[in-house]
């Protein structure tokens, strides 16, 4: 009886702890409430706990602890907006290239750098050393607060200041001190602020990146949905030592190196397809994946860009710029939906939703037009930007762009663009005063290059690359966008495309001898029928 | 009053019919793919017409094997004897009410023009399409199986001139079970084994 006893008891303790153990594992689970996002919390730092009046004062905080990373960043395109092309040895960057968008940054500086990375760059004279213009918050800020208006030469507003004076427009100050003690890892937003809005608002330039991407549904963005994935743009952009993966400068357009595993030297782009998905990423069709020898992952993962219900800018026409109302005002247009087709500033735009790219060959090898080399206007648009690339070349692979076309001035003596002055509150900014002649005058002085004075327009296009918006694979192109007389790739040369190169003559030939067995056997049976009643 | 041979085997009534279903299908999607007409789609098309080769490559090892076996390869070893009366026949006689100058026997049931166009059919059409069909099916894996300078334009082309020999060849082979002594007695000896000779 005892040992019965004990036995029950043993079993009675051990359904108890049993019973008992996953409440004491979950009490012994219950951590205290962290930020699993980081070690350190900014709000405690006494060195944040402060009136910040300026972006360089809280730098310097920053720098007491973050004692280098002033220093990589100033190594970056970011902030030198500077890059010496190593295949072209061109000298590039948005310190110099121009574009069909809003021309040039020269002269504009105080307008453009409020996406600059640092504070205080308003003219050429910007110091590039220094470690307290350096502006941090600009990709680490988690708040949503932080803004730098343009106009303001990347400096924050920190007091309610009218803007332009005497406008009567308010720009309200920002309290730098709740920005700094909530500083954390970039994020979409962080870097949508700026290349969301690249070419003047939203979703204007690239087409493949626009403010749907800050919070995206899957059929936008595979990877971003926020409700799955949520990728950020450095999941795949990743950076080291502040320096950002991935290049419109130097593009990827063949990767060959497969994905990239820990513990193996990586030298590859991280932000091509390839580096995660490896080079045969189709399970089921073997065949796709020889497409892939040729064809890039954007060319059938991205079948539209501005997907996302944000319209982006296809073309641009500058000569049409100046005009003024009855009154001497400026013209605004809006279409049906509202977007601005035509600005007194900055002349006809077009702009459109769910576009297809376009598709060239492309080796990743980019050549600018640069404002120092010669143009000559025909009837072929001159390229902003050339893209190399040919069906033999082995290095090259079929790339969805978008092609944007515009219309900009340039110098018809000295053959070159111009880089005019438009952003400013003076007596020579364009958008102010519709003055082309004072305009580039003053434009080319700051950029240092000859202009006659004489002025004309010339059409321009400019490619850009298409990689972001990856659609889930359902969304994928189907086989018919190309294997289709005028399907997507109609314009490429250098493949057989079954289909889309179907032999018209081999195909009349096997008609023909199909409809003469068919005449022959009709008129065989017809006279068997006809004959066969005679007898 | 009509003699009855057994002139077709049941496997060779199963091996017939579903090779000629299948070479239907393959005919239809393969015009589909081509972009003559849309009933599947291209994606579909290729996965139907895809599968339907490979039942016909199965089916193929079946039947090759069937008339080595049996010695039904025989059959079409080519001859010219009456080949001159068969072309009278077809062209002429056939009107007159002629009789027909071949006598059907199990060790000679197609006549000498069948034996010349199935033999056409087998050594020509056939290789043709299959090795320029099994080609395109693994086209992607060319670089691996060593095989260089061939084209897939040529591939395709050969692929396409196949389809169309094929469908020529699909139309007069119908057209000429109708020359039966009466116009259903091919047919019906093809589905029931049994050819009623006059």
């Amino acid at each position: 009886m005892k040992q019965v006893f004990a036995r029950i008891a043993l079993l009675a303790c051990c359904a108890g702890w049993l019973a008992g153990g996953p409440v004491l594992a979950d009490e012994a689970a219950e951590p205290k409430p962290l930020k699993l996002t980081t070690t350190a919390d900014h709000t405690k730092f006494k060195e944040l706990q402060k009136q910040f009046n300026s972006g360089p004062e809280v730098t310097k905080a920053c720098l007491a602890c973050h004692t280098e990373a002033a220093g990589q960043i100033h190594r970056t395109k970011h902030w030198k907006w500077e890059y010496l092309n190593p295949d072209t040895k061109q000298t590039l960057g948005k310190k110099t290239v121009v574009n069909n968008f809003c021309i040039s940054i020269a002269s504009n500086y105080a307008s453009c750098t409020s996406c600059h990375v640092g504070y205080g760059w308003k003219d050429a004279s910007f110091d590039f050393k220094s470690e307290e213009n350096v502006d941090c918050l600009a990709c680490h800020d988690t708040s949503g607060n932080y803004k730098k208006p343009p106009g303001f030469a990347g400096n924050p507003v920190v007091k309610d200041t009218e803007f332009p004076p005497g406008s009567g427009k308010i720009i309200k100050g920002i309290d730098l001190s709740k920005i700094a003690q909530k500083v954390g890892k970039t994020s979409r937003d962080t870097c949508g602020a700026c290349h969301f809005n690249g070419g003047g608002g939203d979703g204007v330039k690239h087409g493949d990146m626009d403010s749907s991407l800050a919070a995206p549904t899957k059929d936008v963005d595979v990877h971003m949905d926020a409700e799955g994935l949520d990728f950020t743009c450095g999941t795949c952009h990743t950076s080291s030592s502040h320096d950002v993966a991935g290049s419109r400068y130097t593009p990827t357009a063949q990767d060959k190196k497969g994905a990239h595993i820990r513990g193996k030297a990586d030298k590859g782009n991280p932000a091509t397809c390839v580096a995660c998905h490896g080079n045969g990423p189709h399970k089921k069709e073997a065949r796709l994946n020889h497409h892939a020898t040729k064809i890039a992952c954007q060319t059938c993962h991205i079948p539209t860009i501005a997907r996302g219900g944000i319209a982006t800018k296809m073309t641009w026409d500058w000569s049409t710029a100046g005009q003024r109302d009855a009154e001497g005002k400026h013209i605004v247009k809006k279409d049906a939906k509202g977007r601005i087709i035509y600005e007194s500033r900055k002349g006809d735009f077009t702009l459109a939703e769910n576009v297809k790219p376009e598709y060239f060959w492309f080796n990743g090898q980019v050549t600018y037009t640069l404002v120092t080399d010669k143009i000559e206007k025909t009837d072929q648009r001159t390229p902003i930007n050339k893209l190399g690339g040919s069906p033999t070349d082995g290095k090259s692979m079929i790339w969805p762009m978008k092609v944007f076309r515009g219309s900009q001035p340039y110098d018809p003596v000295n053959k070159t663009f111009v880089t005019p002055h438009t952003a400013g509150n003076d007596d020579t900014g364009y958008w102010k005063n519709l003055d082309w002649d004072k305009a580039i005058a003053v434009g080319m002085k700051d950029s240092g290059h000859p202009f006659s004075g004489k002025i004309d327009f010339i059409k321009t296009e400019m490619s850009w690359p298409i990689t972001h918006m990856v659609a889930p694979k359902e969304k994928a192109l189907g086989c018919v966008e190309c294997h289709s007389k005028d399907g997507r790739l109609a314009g490429i040369q250098g493949i057989y495309i079954p289909v889309r190169d179907n032999n018209k003559l081999l195909d009349t030939i096997g008609w023909a001898i199909v409809f003469l067995t068919m005449l022959g056997v009709f008129g065989h049976g017809a006279i068997r029928i006809v004959s066969s009643r005679k007898h | 009053m009509a003699e009855r041979i057994y002139v077709f085997k049941r496997f060779e009534r199963f091996w017939h019919w579903s090779q000629a279903g299948l070479i239907m299908f393959l005919m239809l999607t393969a015009f589909d793919i081509h972009g003559t007409y849309t009933i599947f789609g291209f994606e579909k098309a290729v996965a139907y017409h895809t599968i339907a080769a490979w039942s016909l490559i199965g089916l193929w090892v079946f039947a090759i094997f069937w008339h080595f076996t049996t010695g039904e390869w025989k059959q079409y070893i080519p001859t010219t004897e009456k080949v001159v009366a068969m072309i009278h026949y077809y062209s002429v006689g056939i009107f007159r009410n002629e009789p027909h100058p071949f006598k059907l026997t199990q060790l000679r049931k197609h006549n000498p023009l069948q034996r010349l166009a199935y033999l056409a059919i087998m050594i020509c059409v056939g290789p043709l399409i299959w090795v320029t069909g099994v080609l395109y099916l693994f086209y992607s894996d060319w670089a691996r199986l060593g095989i260089n300078g061939l084209s897939l334009e040529w591939v395709a082309t050969g692929h396409i001139i196949g389809a169309f020999m094929m469908l020529a060849f699909l139309i007069a082979h119908v057209y000429l079970t109708t020359a039966g002594h009466t116009p259903l007695a091919h047919i019906k000896a093809m589905i029931t084994g049994w050819e009623e000779v006059e």
